[in-house]
């Protein structure tokens, strides 16, 4: 069975190569905390592993991570490889490779769908081919790997050294703010283990005027929306309003229809992951690889549409799951 | 309630525009202390987390491929073949790749868009250069603003796109949490056709702010002229 897990040796690798990279580059003035850092972070993804697998000490890796944030905190690592070529070189290559450019660019999608969708229900034997519920993600990993080697095939990259200098390149303007997701997730555990949740829940238990569908709708909606944006995750907003007003309120006192009342409500929660950073990995993490000045740019592009449409999710479900 | 300060050292923390960094770490710290949990045991639910959510950083193994195309001429590439396309304006690629990316959501495929895969290497730099042909070289806030809206246009397909899969992760919480908690049989599908009526509300308003911004891409470019001389004698 291929494992997820290999594709998570391979990010360590990456990771291992870029502190290399970072540690020989004597340019950089950040070197040796900026190799410090993709160091610490390969041994996290290497070892992490044998946390989840063998039960090896959640201690060593914790003292791992927080040294991450420290390294973030004092300002590691700075920027990686400065532009390699120069934009007439690049011109010329447009000009030399054409539409053959967007070959291994296709690649990359059009394999980890193979992989997601056909492959990801292949048997070898009783076993599945690709690890349960990770096919996708196996498949990015797997087309990378073919992608890049297409590319260096296609564009006759002599030294195997030059991709890894062209992601130092990119890994160097997203930062630390690559692996903010991981610590986000990891805010979401605690924040569930000390009762954020049922706090909430509380509150907005309290708060709810009874016999007023539309504002047990509103209520609902607008907790999915303002938890979403605390948590970053509408999967975490989803069981404490359920619990609060979804299940008891509106299906069980206004006996409304509970498919399409927990489909929208979910969507509402959306609303709230277009708008806050605390969804680093669909807000933060694009305004850092698009190198842009102001890292909420893409929040602000969202939020003139996540208004409008919790409204419509407001409306959705007030005319929509009831029956009158 | 004392938990809720974990919460509020979160929000004041991303305020004040603290490194991002720390103030999760202090507000994981904060919230395990209220907890009760030992220092030992935040240490380690640190580690276990950072462990097990470690699948939604492989989106790294795509940027040596994407850098080595890039150093080719990728982008380069991107804006020879807009320069072809005459009435592809920004707001209209935006709008189309939005559509796009919405329907192979909802069919799956997930992994068709992407800020790493798509949107840096592709999406953005047609953007860009369907900007410049109508208005001449981009100031920064042009730039800026073409750049976040072709991220906007990728994450709003692929969250209003995926909820009409059936094998999508919030469906599946969806039915499994309301199943076992409720004891209801929730059919997914059920569930996921519900997503269909959101999809499409999300489709016209995204798409018609994409569209739209071709008019505040001129307003901008108009501004901008009037500010820099250079730019207004072309």
């Amino acid at each position: 069975m291929i494992k997820l897990e290999w594709v998570l040796w391979l990010v360590a690798a990456l990771f291992l190569a870029n502190a290399v990279i970072r540690l020989t580059d004597s340019t950089d003035r950040k070197h040796v905390g900026g190799a410090a850092f993709w160091a610490v972070l390969a041994f996290t993804f290497a070892y992490g592993g044998q946390v989840k697998k063998t039960g090896a000490s959640a201690f060593v890796e914790g003292i791992a991570v927080l040294a991450l944030a420290v390294l973030a905190g004092v300002g590691f690592p700075g920027k990686g490889t400065r532009e390699l070529v120069t934009d007439d070189e690049k011109v010329a290559g447009a000009r030399r490779f054409g539409n053959k450019l967007f070959l291994p660019a296709l690649l990359i999608p059009i394999i980890a769908v193979i992989f997601g969708s056909a492959l990801s229900k292949v048997h070898i034997g009783k076993q599945l081919l690709l690890e349960d519920s990770s096919a996708t993600i196996i498949g990015l990993g797997v087309a990378s790997v073919v992608a890049l080697f297409v590319a260096m095939v296609l564009f006759k990259v002599k030294s195997p050294a030059t991709p890894f200098r062209e992601s130092d390149r990119l890994l160097g303007h997203i930062g630390w703010a690559a692996i903010l997701p991981q610590y986000l997730a990891t805010l979401g555990i605690l924040f569930t283990a000390a009762g954020v949740g049922k706090a909430v829940g509380k509150i907005t238990g309290s708060v709810l005027p009874k016999h007023f569908l539309l504002a047990a709708v509103i209520v609902y909606c607008l907790g999915m929306l303002v938890f979403t944006v605390i948590m970053g995750n509408a999967f975490a907003a989803f069981p404490v309003m359920t619990a609060a007003v979804g299940w008891p309120i509106l299906v069980q006192q206004y006996h409304g229809h509970p498919a399409p009342i927990f489909a929208i409500g979910m969507l509402a929660g959306f609303c709230g992951t277009l708008i806050t950073p605390m969804a680093a990995n669909f807000n933060l993490v694009p305004a850092a690889l698009l190198e842009l000045k102001d890292q909420y740019g893409p929040i602000k592009a969202q939020l003139p549409t996540a208004i409008p449409l919790w409204i419509c999710n407001v409306a959705l479900m007030y005319f929509l799951c009831f029956s009158r | 309630m004392w938990v809720l300060l974990a919460v509020v050292v979160v929000v004041v923390g991303f305020a004040l525009k603290l490194n991002s960094m720390l103030v999760v770490t202090a507000a994981g710290i904060v919230a395990g202390l209220i907890a009760g949990l030992s220092p030992v045991a935040i240490v380690e639910a640190f580690g276990s987390g950072f462990a097990g959510s470690r699948s939604v950083t492989v989106f790294v193994v795509v940027l040596p491929v994407i850098g080595l195309i890039e150093r080719h001429g990728l982008q380069e590439q991107a804006r020879t073949l807009i320069a072809k396309l005459r009435g592809l304006t920004t707001g209209r690629l935006l709008a189309s790749y939005l559509l796009i990316r919405q329907v192979t959501a909802a069919l799956g495929m997930t992994s068709i868009g992407g800020p790493a895969q798509a949107v840096r290497p592709i999406v953005a730099p047609m953007a860009e250069a369907a900007a410049e042909r109508e208005h001449g070289p981009l100031t920064e806030q042009m730039r800026e603003k073409t750049r976040s809206y072709a991220a906007s246009a990728d994450t709003v397909g692929v969250f209003f796109g995926e909820d009409i899969f059936v094998a999508v992760g919030s469906i599946l919480l969806i039915t499994g949490f309301v199943d076992a908690t409720y004891g209801l049989t929730l059919d997914t599908l059920q569930v996921a056709l519900w997503a269909i009526p959101t999809a499409i509300c999300a489709f016209l308003i995204h798409g018609y702010r994409m569209l739209r911004f071709d008019r505040q891409l001129a307003r901008m470019a108009a501004a901008g002229g009037a500010i820099d001389g250079k730019a207004a004698l072309r």
